[in-house]
């Protein structure tokens, strides 16, 4: 019986050990859901946990939420067929965190209550404001989750040799549940707990590959340069148009600063002093973990084998990589328990998605919009939990229809859209005086759509999905057109439509800005 | 006249804004110079510098590195100056 027949039975069958695990996980986080459930009643506690999460709680929180499966599987799984490409993708999604730190924690805190619109809206117009960003966000929210459902639905059949529509309702069902029940408290202790299991797994799968070469990387790169070639160790085949390299680098890094569901941590925290903490502390977690990914990545490649991991039987991205890896390494139990991290991070990302798009509804459209900021507190969050039963089953269809399609250029177009149309009006806002209502709603408008209508004429939706012959827009990421106009729209429309009150209240408002005098 | 028309808040906002500035400028060197490096001139990541080793994996790992040093270096700043600045100004209020 060849490894790969041993290989491919393991990752095919129900694991035992497995299931167990992930029920536990379940078991362990609806528990603290009854208990999170009794302290939500407020629209604070509800969003925002009360703003009780410490700094570094709120960093693990970050954390959580932020390493999906996708960049846990993903990456290893792109390090071990491409090399040293993978480190390229994470390096982007680690760079903007230091941004978000120096441009964007403090002041969002200060100002802010429990979405970014409240601070693009804090001296502009509420009405047209909170419709545009509540766009710009729902619009990131979908597409990110239509990838994690749809990832979810793939990877848990297999996992769990469940049926894809089985492994859709019960991640919907649960992730409901923390979110309409347990609120922000509960999200937030979910997002610690998977943060924990994940950073202490990926160790665990680093230090049992590591143990073969010595506990030094470096021999386990020479393997790898002498079982395939020296260019898995340097940048090559997976990037190859230079102007696609600039601007998926653009998206990466500005798009972090710009997903709500991160944002909107920021308001978990009591003050402006721990918001910069979290970030610390998130950083330093993700970048741990975006090394451990790549020595990972590296270990699949050379004890695992890439004909083995590209082989048709499991999954041709390459997905299953560190799952490969875990079973050579530590047994098909440790495997188990690797799978039941990786369903715990799907949840935990899932849930923290659909509370941000919940309180985008309730928040910004409905109080701001609809009653005019005049908020009833029980009739907010009754409006909240409804949005977010809305959402599960919105998630639950959007994981049906995409299912077997290739989704995964809709987290580089909300990527793309939270970097063009989110960030550069948050960012405008805080920084530049005579920014008006007309520039932040033409820049969001601008990023938006600019975004969306790129992506579809690129080659990754143009080619690969509608099978014409040739893009009309050739890169496959936006961001290096998108972004750019949005600024530029964003300071045309000001400069044209003068809003003199915006201008004055940004004066005033810098006491709270700075000083975090009244902020909530 | 209004704290904020003080020269000494307007001061304290550009220092902050400096700090800030100039952290973020680091980064986005560092990070723009190596996918302009990636996009335009590979070969210099691929230059062997050992066994199992190419000189783009320790650039890759020292931007992660310093993505996390320049967070902590901001921290400790604002720990340090900007907050006692805060408590000052608020005194005045």
């Amino acid at each position: 019986m060849n490894l790969n027949y041993i290989l491919l039975q393991a990752i095919a069958g129900p694991n035992y050990l497995s299931v167990s695990m992930f029920v536990l996980f379940v078991a362990i986080t609806l528990y603290i859901t009854y208990w999170a459930a009794k302290k939500t009643k407020t629209t604070s506690e509800f969003y925002a946990a009360g703003r009780s999460v410490t700094g570094f709680q709120n960093g693990l929180a970050l954390a959580g939420d932020y390493m999906s499966a996708a960049s846990f599987l993903g990456i290893a799984g792109m390090v071990a067929l491409n090399g040293y490409d993978g480190l390229i993708y994470s390096i982007g999604f680690l760079v903007g965190w230091p941004l978000i730190m120096f441009l964007i924690a403090e002041p969002l805190r200060n100002l802010g209550k429990y979405t970014f619109a409240d601070v693009v809206a804090f001296r502009l117009q509420q009405k047209p404001i909170r419709i545009a960003s509540a766009t710009g966000s729902l619009m990131t929210i979908t597409f990110y989750l239509i990838a994690q459902m749809v990832g979810a639905g793939g990877l848990i059949s297999k996992l769990f040799a469940l049926p894809y529509e089985y492994s859709i309702f019960i991640v919907g069902i649960v992730m409901t549940t923390y979110v309409l029940f347990g609120g922000m408290l509960a999200t937030t202790w979910v997002q610690i707990i998977k943060a924990i299991l994940l950073l202490g797994g990926a160790t665990i799968i680093v230090i049992l590959t590591l143990k073969e070469f010595n506990f030094n990387p470096i021999t386990l790169f020479a393997a790898a340069a002498d079982k395939y070639s020296d260019n898995v160790l340097s940048p090559g085949s997976y990037i190859t148009n230079p102007f696609d390299a600039i601007s998926l680098g653009l998206a990466l890094m500005l798009g972090t600063a710009g997903l709500p569901h991160i944002l909107m941590r920021f308001y978990t925290v009591p003050d402006a002093k721990q918001a910069r903490k979290s970030v610390f502390v998130a950083t330093g977690f993700i970048g741990y973990f975006y090394i451990l990914t790549f020595i990972i990545g590296f270990g699949a490649m050379v004890l695992v084998g890439r004909d083995i991991i590209s082989s048709g039987g499991t999954d041709k991205s390459g997905n299953m990589a560190a799952l490969m890896l875990a079973n050579v390494t530590g047994g098909s139990g440790f495997m188990g328990f690797i799978a039941a991290v990786a369903f715990a991070t799907i949840l935990a990302v899932v849930a923290g998605l659909t509370l941000s798009g919940a309180s985008t509804i309730s928040h910004d459209l409905y109080v701001n919009v609809v009653k005019k900021g005049v908020s009833d507190e029980a009739g907010e969050v009754k409006v909240a939990r409804i949005a977010t039963i809305g959402l599960g089953i919105l998630s639950i269809l959007l994981g049906l229809i995409f299912k077997g399609q290739n989704v995964a250029f809709m987290v580089g177009l909300a990527f793309s859209i939270a970097a063009s149309a989110n960030f550069p009006a948050l960012l405008l806002s805080i920084l530049w005086k005579n920014f008006t209502t007309k520039g932040a709603v033409a820049s969001i408008v601008t990023g938006a759509s600019l975004s969306l209508l790129l992506i579809i004429l690129s080659p990754t939706v143009w080619v690969d999905l509608f099978k014409f012959e040739e893009a009309i827009f050739p890169l496959k990421n936006p961001a290096i057109v998108s972004l750019p106009l949005a600024f530029l729209n964003g300071y045309i429309f000001s400069k044209l439509f003068k809003e003199k009150e915006a201008a004055e209240k940004f004066e005033s408002e810098k006491i709270r800005t700075y000083l975090g005098v009244g902020s909530e | 006249m209004k704290i904020q028309e003080t020269e000494e808040f307007k001061k304290f906002v550009r220092k902050k804004w400096s700090v800030s500035l100039i952290l973020a400028s680091i980064m986005l060197l560092a990070y723009f110079g190596f996918i302009l490096t990636v996009a335009f001139r590979k070969e210099i990541l691929a230059t062997k510098i050992g066994d199992g080793l190419t000189l783009g994996i320790p650039v890759g790992l020292g931007i992660i590195i310093l993505a996390w040093a320049l967070t902590g270096i901001y921290v400790r700043w604002a720990n340090k100056h900007y907050d006692k600045k805060v408590e000052e100004l608020k005194k005045k209020l």
